[in-house]
């Protein structure tokens, strides 16, 4: 066991068992990260310096980046429901996890594996051109496969991501009239929303604009802050 | 040299909370999040036995697994953005039309 191994294993595993227990979908993003960055270390101290990269860019870098695009898109106050769907799912899926877990851990102590014969041999000439020749050359095939796979995924991701305009766009006039419309038959507020921060102590656009009376204006921050403050009340 | 069975302890630990919060986790995204943990327990075991045999097979095959999680999460999370277009929700438990 190296030090390294020593210092981020504890980490990385403390950071996967938060994803299952965080509430909310961005805090598991974030845990995610960290657990992405321990393994790449991991790769590094594994004599995989270009996996070491490719972990770093590809995973931390493109995959958790989407994660958080999609995230933001489908609203970050979507959190988990408490609710259980099928009773006793909790308890059952948790104990069906242990089971694998000592199964697996079982059968890793009861291998003799041997020690590491190391990759200096392998990574003579340098590990990015040493693994060069592994790919173009025994998993050429393989290689091209993952061409064709990537271009698919790229199309696949364009067509579902792709929506047809049923209705045309409101025009500003269009709009107005609605909001007329609006004050007229339920009393809605004709004028913009109050800006956060009117009255209050700072200006940051997640401080809510304060009413006469003293009490928060939910409607003057984002949606997510505004339904947070309404459950404080 | 250093023993392999560390790393293939902490990727079975890895896998395991992996396939747990697959199985525990409601958001859509987060079960999502937890099969890409799976694969990256898978190559962690990948790059360790490659430095146990002293050949680079194992990497090439950990670089396959990370370019198929790569098309796999943009498709993942194309269909998750669709049902959520659909549904307003995110929730597992709510794209429950084809459950006979």
């Amino acid at each position: 066991m190296t030090a390294t191994y020593v210092i981020l294993a504890p980490v990385t595993i403390l950071a996967a068992l938060g994803i299952l227990v965080v509430r909310r979908a961005v805090h598991a993003a974030l845990l995610l990260a960290v657990v992405m960055i321990g393994l790449a270390m991991l790769y590094a101290s594994l004599d995989a310096p270009f996996l070491f990269a490719v972990q770093i860019v590809v995973y931390t870098g493109a995959i958790l980046m989407l994660f958080l695009f999609v995230l933001m898109l489908v609203g970050v106050d979507a959190s988990d429901s408490v609710v259980e769907t099928i009773r006793g799912h909790r308890v059952a899926s948790l104990f069906g996890g242990l089971l694998l877990g000592v199964i697996l851990l079982l059968a890793i102590g009861q291998l003799s594996l041997g020690t590491m014969k190391g990759l200096a041999q392998a990574n003579a000439g340098g590990n990015i051109p040493a693994l060069a020749n592994q790919l173009f050359s025994r998993y050429v095939v393989a290689f091209e496969a993952t061409s064709a796979l990537l271009i698919t995924a790229a199309i696949g991701a364009m067509v579902l991501a792709h929506r047809e305009r049923l209705e045309p766009r409101p025009s500003q006039a269009e709009l107005a009239r609605r909001r007329v419309k609006q004050y007229g038959e339920q009393g809605l507020h004709l004028g913009p929303l109050p800006p956060p921060g009117t009255f209050a102590r700072h200006n940051a656009v997640d401080t809510p604009a304060l009413l006469p009376d003293g009490s928060h204006a939910s409607n003057s921050v984002p949606s997510t802050l505004g339904r947070e403050l309404e459950g404080k009340k | 040299m250093s023993s392999v069975t560390p790393y293939l302890v902490l990727s079975a630990i890895l896998f395991t909370i992996g396939c747990t919060g697959v199985l525990i986790r409601r958001n859509a995204i987060v079960v999502f999040m937890c099969v890409e943990l799976m694969l990256n327990a898978a190559n962690l075991a990948l790059v360790a036995f490659s430095r146990l045999h002293g050949n680079l097979d194992g990497q090439v095959t950990a670089f396959f697994v990370m370019v198929v999680a790569a098309a796999e999460v943009v498709i993942g999370l194309a269909i998750i953005m669709t049902i959520f277009r659909t549904r307003r929700s995110a929730s597992v438990d709510d794209a429950s039309l084809l459950k006979w």
